[in-house]
């Protein structure tokens, strides 16, 4: 019985324990799996009586000329490029901060973990109010300032640094306990040696703490940006079920929820979702191996 | 260690400006929910409210569907929750505890999986959906989330650190796999449990995408949907909006706040390694 290999027997016993997990994941996770990448191809498609009349790349042909596929594409990078690197930099801030503290660091914890827990939707509808050009917040303390009010959520210009706010706003609680862990098995005697070797608390940072947090920050800086890509409640909530004005904050998913959802052009969603795909496959490669490709070039210091 | 009172001094400040900005959009929620909504423009203009208006709070029972959007959130995050933990429980425990052929090829494809984002599936899910005549039905809203390789993931890690002299024991006793899992397995796992169910509670509570797709009249939207339905609805009457938002998020915070040693030593300890 114990230590045994496998028999035909014990496997069928075992598959009754699988069965429920292996049934709603093939259904609902490795079917629908094969027909995304299917359907992209599908250029004339009745889903209803899911009759496929031809197969092509039209789909995509379609995407590389559709100029808010484009747009979406812009706003999706930019909003990852500038959003990642700023959650990381001040979960890192904040973290290395907690880590520093003794009195208070639980209290300020858990305040900091809140956006984490927090409906997106509820709170975009709050940034919303914020944002707002008559009466919102953000314009009241420009004003004490002698500011003159922006219409963040209606001029292209700042709709997607209103965005960016919001995502790094409720990236940070996450990152931060990250931080937080890999911090606290940092072993105190390296950081003590250092000081007698008569290193600041700067170079100590740089030297010590940092080149031993990097595996951490990689993976942070990789769920960040996944986050960011992924980007559509907030858009949703923040312009009351737009993307913003011009279509400022068009993201990729915001692009595929239009193309399938309002425009019923499910062929071409498909095509979106699996260059959606495609781009934050490569994103998280690309990173990893940068990153590798760093950790070997600093040889002996990791 | 002795530290500067400077640098201390600069963290707390760091801190506490921080806090305060991490506060700000919960605190404005909360004063604009008390605040007059009877006025035509609904926009109040004053900073705080003269009177505390915890009209608003009865209000929006009346305004829109609300009770029903809660019946329904309260009712797919309890059953998808339960669900997935039976389904996670379950495997975690075949995967770690019993032997069967293709165990590595499973785990294998488990780890795949969960590096699949999934916005790509909501597509093809929908069509099968559609196809079963599920649409705006509990069972869309249910049953494709009754499963998360993730929790599975999560659970075998924690059930492989489990001393197997304990099982065998067990069984030598005359326990069977059934008796081991629920009687000491399960029980002994019970924080991270805890932190799973947790984690799962907020991401169904939370969910949009989904809902906003499978549904389509206010019998079967969970609180998120309904939330933007009574925004169009309502307009800009920020007072009863911001009552309706606080209604959203504030269980959650409670939840957290009662149970929040077991998710975050549950984080930390399952990126320690990193």
């Amino acid at each position: 019985m114990l230590n045994a290999k496998p028999t035909w027997k014990s496997t069928l016993k075992t598959l009754l324990y699988l069965a429920p997990l292996l049934l709603i994941t093939a259904v609902f996770t490795i079917w629908p799996l094969l027909n995304a990448f299917l359907m992209s191809v599908y250029t004339k498609y009745n889903y209803f009586t899911d009759h496929v009349g031809a197969i092509g790349w039209n789909n995509f042909a379609y995407l590389w000329h559709d100029p808010l596929f484009h747009l979406a594409c812009r706003n999706t990078l930019l909003l990852a490029l500038v959003a990642t690197p700023l959650t990381v930099a001040l979960s890192l801030l904040i973290a290395y901060g907690l880590n520093r503290i003794h009195h208070l660091a639980r209290f300020f914890r858990t305040i900091y973990f809140l956006p984490f827990v927090t409906s997106t939707i509820a709170v975009g509808l709050v940034w919303n109010w914020i944002f707002r050009l008559d009466g919102g917040l953000l314009n009241r303390i420009l004003g004490w300032f002698g500011y003159s009010a922006i219409d963040w959520l209606n001029d292209p210009h700042y709709a997607l640094a209103a965005l960016m706010v919001v995502c790094v706003w409720q990236g940070l609680g996450f990152n931060i306990l990250l931080f937080l862990a890999s911090l606290n098995h940092i072993d105190q005697r390296y950081t003590a040696a250092a000081r007698l070797d008569g290193a600041n608390a700067w170079q100590r940072f740089t030297n010590v703490t940092w080149p031993l947090l990097l595996p951490m920050t990689i993976l942070i800086i990789v769920n960040t940006a996944l986050t960011n890509f992924k980007v559509f409640d907030q858009v949703y909530a923040l312009f009351h079920g737009s993307a913003g004005p011009g279509n400022a904050d068009l993201t990729l998913l915001y692009y595929l929820y239009q193309k399938f959802y309002v425009e019923n052009q499910y062929a071409v969603a498909a095509a979106s979702g699996v260059i959606f795909f495609l781009l934050i496959g490569g994103v998280t490669l690309l990173t990893y191996g940068y990153f590798r490709h760093r950790r070997r070039q600093m040889g002996g210091r990791l | 260690m002795n530290r500067h009172p400077w640098l201390t001094l600069f963290w707390g400040l760091v801190l506490t400006i921080g806090a305060v900005l991490t506060l700000m959009p919960f605190v404005w929620m909360i004063l604009t929910s008390l605040q007059p909504a009877a006025t035509t423009l609904s926009i109040p203009t004053s900073w705080f409210p003269r009177s505390l208006n915890w009209v608003n709070y009865l209000n929006i029972w009346r305004a829109a569907p609300f009770a029903q959007y809660c019946l329904n959130s309260l009712l797919v995050t309890l059953t998808t929750t339960l669900g997935q933990l039976l389904t996670s429980i379950l495997a975690a425990f075949a995967l770690t505890h019993l032997r069967f052929y293709g165990r590595r090829l499973l785990f294998g494809l488990l780890l795949i999986l969960m590096l699949i984002p999934g916005e790509l599936l909501i597509i093809p899910n929908f069509i099968t959906l559609a196809q079963l005549h599920w649409i705006n039905t509990y069972a869309a809203l249910i049953v494709p989330w009754l499963a998360s390789v993730l929790m599975v993931i999560t659970l075998h890690q924690a059930f492989l650190s489990q001393p197997k002299t304990l099982y065998y024991a067990a069984r030598l006793d005359g326990a069977s796999d059934w008796q081991y899992l629920w009687h000491i397995l399960v029980p002994t796992n019970w924080p991270v449990i805890t932190a799973v169910t947790l984690l799962q509670v907020i991401g169904s509570w939370n969910a949009f995408m989904w809902p906003l797709i499978v549904t389509n009249d206010d019998a079967r939207r969970t609180l998120p949907v309904g939330l933007m339905a009574f925004t169009t609805e309502q307009g800009t009457n920020y007072p009863l909006l911001m009552a309706a938002t606080v209604c959203v998020i504030f269980p959650l915070i409670l939840l957290y706040l009662a149970l929040q040693k077991y998710l975050v030593s549950n984080i930390l300890s399952s990126h320690s390694k990193g």
